[in-house]
């Protein structure tokens, strides 16, 4: 019992992490309607960011983690500036194949500037401490993650529903013209889509690095698509839906490899087969709304 | 006070308006008419920075607003509620109204009060979603976007499409209202005859030429236009 509890919190805290990175490709699908290929790079140079701040520079974690997610909400606001803007009234199949090319850019980009040898994540002893909860022994970082997340999450969902720079991303991914007559700043409105899905990415990404530390310039293509998989199944657009997205994703994939370890070595298998259930039952997944081409 | 001077607009060749020139003056309500394709909407996008014109000018209390982006044009006090209405659907009336306040720096709230005393029937639908409106709400919560902007000069391009006579009504006793409180109106209507009833001042508009002006009682009585968008 008080296992099955641990590996409960266990995937709980994986779903937070794929939830984290969920967001990022739900928002910007939500206002631009295009799936950021990229978004899982991000993710991945979000990890050097923490690499770099703590290993070579010596900064505490917690300034690391603050840096690494200022530096990754530039890169995604950078990224949309040179690779997206652009192509901002081209078709969208140019846009996804500039998507696909910026991914394979910061790859091989990380290739270039952090070597394809893996590093090694550095370890933040107070998060990865266990602490002993109600005869539970649980890594302290299973909280900071899921305490991260509930305020994250809430601060969110206030920017969006509640502010000006909420209100007005929401029209804006209904309908670029008339928020354009309404006088809404377009381009600073999708910057600060790009910033806020990938500042949640770095903060994903520094957590994850915690859990997996080797990381590689391509260290991002699993947990990338699998975020990607927890938008959908959210249905893409929906930021709940991310969020839920990511937590029933996670703890399947725990529980599943607890309850049944010899199918462990499939463990990224369970990801798809849930794609492909949910996209047969509820084509929008689960929070989506009825897809329509944007006016 | 809305000066258009030789305005010509074309879509990648084709020519949609064709060095056209009018007057709004301050205080008035003015009709455009003219029938489908005739490059109505297309004058009013150009006004608003949609569209960039190929020729010719446009100017706005003396200063010249030709060619500049639609913020700029909706601080200057221009405002357009587009044909088709275009409520953001998937947000609240309450938030469509915030998002026309979008450029305003002082306080707008108050005058939330306003735009919904000219439409009570929004006030009471405050936290539905727009999508969930019928045509003719929709109609007045776009009016109502457009004016919580505090505009100088509203236009309207062709806000009786799709609607019941009955809301047509209604939707005319507003714009008359809007004007007697001061807002001026540049009004684009398909419906000539009840555009030309309500105007102070109309223009013809035939494939991208003006072909007639006059006042809208003159126009009523044309017998060119009688024949050409009155159906007698
Ligand atoms: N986005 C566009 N691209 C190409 N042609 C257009 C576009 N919008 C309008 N037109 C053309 O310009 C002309 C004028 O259209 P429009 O201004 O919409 O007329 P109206 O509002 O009077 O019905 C029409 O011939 C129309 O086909
Ligand atoms: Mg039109």
């Amino acid at each position: 019992m008080l296992t099955l509890v641990q590996q409960l919190i266990n995937g709980l805290t994986l779903g937070c992490l794929f939830g984290l990175v969920a967001i990022g490709y739900t928002m910007v699908y939500g206002i631009l309607l295009l799936i950021n290929f990229a978004h899982c790079d991000i993710f991945m140079m979000s990890m050097y960011f923490a690499f770099y701040s703590i290993s070579v520079f010596y900064l505490p974690w917690y300034v690391s983690l603050v840096l690494a997610i200022l530096g990754t909400a530039l890169l995604g606001v950078l990224l949309e500036r040179v690779a997206y803007r652009p192509l901002r009234t081209a078709p969208r199949t140019s846009v996804l194949i500039s998507a696909v090319g910026s991914s394979y850019l910061l790859e091989n980009l990380g290739i270039v500037l952090f070597g394809a040898v893996a590093k090694s994540f550095p370890t933040v002893d107070y998060l990865q401490e266990m602490v002993t909860i109600a005869g539970l022994r649980i890594q302290r970082l299973a909280f900071f993650v899921i305490i991260t997340m509930i305020v994250l999450v809430g601060a969110l969902l206030y920017i969006v529903n509640k502010t000006k720079v909420g209100i007005a991303m929401r029209a804006v991914s209904r309908d670029f013209e008339t928020s354009k007559l309404m006088g809404v700043n377009i381009n600073l409105t999708i910057s600060i889509t790009f910033a806020i899905g990938s500042g949640l990415a770095a903060v994903g990404g520094f957590m994850w690095g915690l859990r997996y530390p080797q990381i590689t310039p391509l260290v991002g293509a699993m947990p990338g698509l699998k975020c990607f998989i927890a938008a959908v199944i959210g249905g893409i657009g929906s930021i709940k839906g991310a969020i839920m997205g990511g937590l029933i994703l996670g703890v399947m994939e725990i529980m599943i490899v607890y309850l049944f370890p010899s199918a462990s070595g499939y463990r990224d298998v369970f990801a798809f087969i849930a794609l492909i259930l949910i996209l047969c039952i509820k084509p929008t997944g689960l929070f989506g709304e009825e897809l329509s081409d944007k006016a | 006070m809305l000066k258009v001077d030789q305005l010509s607009v074309s879509y990648g060749g084709i020519k949609a308006v064709q060095g056209i020139s009018f007057e709004v003056p301050e205080g008035k309500i003015v009709t455009l008419i003219g029938a489908n394709g005739a490059g109505k909407s297309t004058t009013l996008r150009t006004i608003s920075g949609l569209v960039k014109p190929g020729g010719g000018n446009i100017s706005f209390l003396g200063e010249d607003i030709t060619g500049k982006d639609s913020a700029q044009i909706v601080k200057r006090g221009v405002t357009l509620v587009p044909e088709g209405r275009r409520v953001f659907p998937n947000l609240t009336v309450y938030e469509n109204i915030r998002i026309g306040a979008y450029l305003r720096k002082d306080d707008w709230t108050k005058d939330v009060d306003w735009v919904y005393s000219l439409f009570p029937r929004l006030k009471e639908r405050s936290w539905q979603t727009a999508g969930t409106l019928s045509g003719g709400e929709q109609q007045m919560l776009a009016v109502a976007r457009a004016l919580i902007s505090r505009p100088k000069l509203i236009m309207m391009d062709e806000p009786s499409l799709g609607l019941a006579p009955l809301v047509i009504k209604d939707i005319f006793e507003i714009i008359k209202e809007i004007r007697n409180q001061g807002v001026t109106v540049l009004l684009i209507e398909q419906n000539a005859n009840m555009a030309l009833k309500i105007a102070d001042i109309g223009y013809v508009l035939e494939t991208g030429h003006i072909t007639l002006s006059g006042t809208g009682q003159e126009l009523l009585a044309n017998p060119e236009v009688k024949e050409a968008y009155l159906g007698k």
